[in-house]
């Protein structure tokens, strides 16, 4: 489904990503782990087409196609999702507006027809239920004096609302305490299908005990240094990230 | 021919009402003394009119009426004046409540002569203000609105002026008296339009008398063609306890200037001024605020937006002025502006001249480009760049729109503010 080759990736001529390969098969969950400043957001922001970053060398496709080439929203219609670390709050634009538009974008993109308001709502009711949301966010701007932990939980339902192929989870955990974080891998968990597959990126690997990975990587200035199954997350926790330093110097 | 001497041989020209003739002469010297004002005015100093200027603009001889204004009227009923005549085939003032006088200028004079004379002029100053002594000079036609004591109108009033734009270099003058006596309530409309592309000059004087304890709504929206040049003055004056909330809604026009000065005249005034402006183009706007804090414990709030895209100028440009007198004032002053492009350009000036030590003050101005988060997030759920671009837009003027009371007017203004929005979006290279 995707496979990053040897990508190179600089922000103002200061590299950041220095040959990452990664391949990911429908089904599968991976978790990429790392301290802080390794790179673990440049990826999963690059993967969701964030412009200021400059592509120097390597490749990634997506579903067969060049993922680098196509916009954003490009991305976003083939079935790729990127639950930001830092949802972005947008006064004035509506929730339900918000969530009813991209749906229909990719609707549209499918050649489906487009889903009226009222049809949205009861898909809507049934997806808040999942994320253990109020109806009363509905009609709130787009994340405008949400608490983190409801910030994480819309993106979560975003996720559930517009069922993509590929999830790309940046650092969803942070900030949440155990309750949320409950919610958010179940709904997670519960949107997981075979023909699916989710990048969890994490710097702790607490989510991982509610979303279990079946593949677990390190990355650590720039490159992955270590892969693994889900006991690697384990090792990291006991040993801390100075383990995997040694091996690279 | 050309400036003010053109003026004054149009002046001696026009034959008018005696009533008014002492008062138009005085305007018409005024109006030469101070001659039309340059950049190197400090109040004109990012507003240019040299274009301007150079047109020696006539006034039309009649009004030619257009068939269809409906586009125009946002459902509501009031008086329609074309290229600066009254249309009475056009005005209707079916549905207004009791006690409301809603008139032409001439039959104000006629059936309440004192009124007319004791508060026309009196709020807009001809003395350094040549656009206003000019619209003064040239006063024939006009409405007034009189709000006897105690009266209180459901439905808003609309005063709509229309320049056909069909002749080339037409002048209108359009002049609006409101006086609303104590505990009085209306909402009026006051809108301007320009229906064809040949240029033209709207040149309008807005005066309000808000009594003791009346609440005024007033929207003002500007839709002239996009040869036209406007320039506009609303004067307002609060008594005790006078609510008066403006809205001022600015799409059209080549050059375009808009000054707004209220006087907050008694204690526990409640002043409200709204501005949305959006330009593309090579369009140039101008608001100019002045808000005048003469009496203790009043307040005014102020929230001037703009979107401005392509080679488009804009200045705003705000005076909050408190008193000695005017202890316990609280006045806020906003003003956004969004930047579309990277040759738009914007002017923006707050001005707090505080002589009074117990007030609580505060402005604040920002210019910015979209945010490019926000249109990252937008264009990461699939929301296409230019979909992403009006989507964003159209929240930021959807915080001045959103203050809009008259729910046919709001509709419209949606959908001219989308519509223009729409263009704006599209002109924003991804």
């Amino acid at each position: 489904m995707l496979h990053i080759e040897n990508l190179h990736v600089a922000v103002e001529d200061t590299p950041i990503l220095r040959g990452v390969t990664l391949a990911v098969q429908p089904g599968e969950i991976h978790a990429i782990m790392g301290p802080n400043g390794s790179g673990k957001s440049t990826l999963a922001q690059v993967l969701a087409g964030r412009e200021g970053y400059d592509i120097t060398e390597g490749s990634a496709t997506y579903c067969g196609q060049d993922l680098l080439e196509l916009a954003p929203e490009e991305r976003a219609c083939a079935g790729l999702f990127l639950a930001f670390q830092y949802p972005v709050e947008i006064p004035g634009v509506n929730s339900t507006y918000f969530l009813r538009q991209s749906y229909n974008e990719l609707r549209k993109q499918r050649g489906e027809e487009e889903l009226d308001a009222f049809d949205f709502l009861g898909l809507i009711r049934e997806k808040l239920a999942l994320v253990e949301m109020d109806e009363s966010f509905l009609k709130r701007s787009v994340n405008e004096g949400f608490s983190g932990g409801e910030k994480k939980r819309h993106e979560i339902l975003q996720m559930a609302v517009l069922e993509p192929k590929l999830s790309i989870l940046d650092e969803t955990d942070s900030g949440l305490d155990i309750d949320a974080l409950r919610i958010v891998a179940q709904g997670v968990n519960q949107l997981h299908a075979p023909d699916k597959a989710v990048v969890v990126v994490t710097h702790y690997q607490r989510l991982l005990n509610y979303i279990v990975p079946d593949f677990v990587h390190v990355l650590y200035e720039g490159r992955i240094v270590q892969s693994g199954g889900k006991e690697l997350a384990l090792t990291l926790e006991e040993k801390g990230y100075d383990w995997v330093k040694e091996p690279v110097q | 021919m050309n400036g003010v001497a053109h003026y004054q041989s149009c002046f001696n020209d026009l034959v008018g009402k005696d009533e008014l003739l002492s008062l138009r002469q005085k305007a018409i010297e005024h109006f030469a003394d101070a001659g039309f004002p340059t950049t190197k005015d400090e109040e004109w100093a990012f507003t240019n009119i040299a274009p301007l200027t150079r047109i020696d603009f006539e006034l039309a001889t009649s009004a030619s009426a257009p068939a269809a204004l409906d586009d125009y009227r946002y459902g509501l009923n009031g008086l329609v004046f074309i290229d600066g005549h009254f249309a009475p085939a056009h005005s209707h003032l079916n549905g207004l409540s009791a006690g409301v006088r809603v008139e032409r200028l001439g039959d104000a004079i006629a059936s309440n002569g004192d009124l007319v004379s004791e508060s026309l002029g009196q709020a807009a100053a001809t003395e350094d203000e040549a656009f206003t002594a000019l619209n003064t000079a040239f006063l024939q036609d006009g409405a007034v609105v009189y709000l006897p004591r105690g009266t209180v109108v459901e439905q808003p009033i609309h005063l709509l002026f229309v320049s056909t734009g069909q002749r080339a270099n037409v002048v209108s003058h359009p002049r609006v008296l409101v006086v609303a006596e104590a505990n009085t309530q209306a909402t009026l409309v006051e809108s301007y339009v320009g229906l064809d592309s040949e240029p033209y000059l709207t040149n309008s004087v807005s005066e309000f008398f808000v009594g003791p304890n009346a609440v005024l709504d007033h929207y003002r929206v500007q839709r002239e063609s996009a040869a036209a040049f406007h320039i506009a003055a609303t004067h307002v004056r609060e008594e005790r306890a006078a609510q008066f909330r403006s809205t001022a809604i600015t799409l059209g026009g080549r050059l375009t200037r808009h000054h707004i000065h209220t006087a907050l005249e008694g204690e526990g005034v409640d002043s409200t001024l709204n501005g949305l402006y959006i330009e593309d183009g090579a369009q140039h706007v101008d608001n100019h605020t002045l808000i005048e804090h003469a009496q203790p414990h009043c307040q005014s709030h102020e929230f001037y937006k703009g979107i401005l895209g392509g080679r488009a100028t804009g200045v705003f440009r705000g005076k909050i002025h408190v008193h000695q007198a005017a202890q316990k004032t609280d006045a806020y002053q906003a003003n956004q502006n969004l930047l579309l492009s990277e040759t738009a350009q914007i002017n923006t000036k707050p001005q707090l001249e505080i002589y009074a030590d117990d007030v609580k003050c505060s402005h604040g101005a920002t210019i910015g480009q979209l945010d490019e988060d926000a249109l990252f997030y937008l264009r990461s759920r699939g929301i296409g760049h230019q979909e992403a671009v009006r989507v964003l837009t159209r929240a930021f003027a959807g915080e001045v729109l959103d203050r809009v009371r008259v729910p046919a007017l709001k509709d419209q203004l949606d959908q001219l503010v989308n519509h223009r929005l729409d263009q704006a979006a599209a002109a924003v290279a991804p």
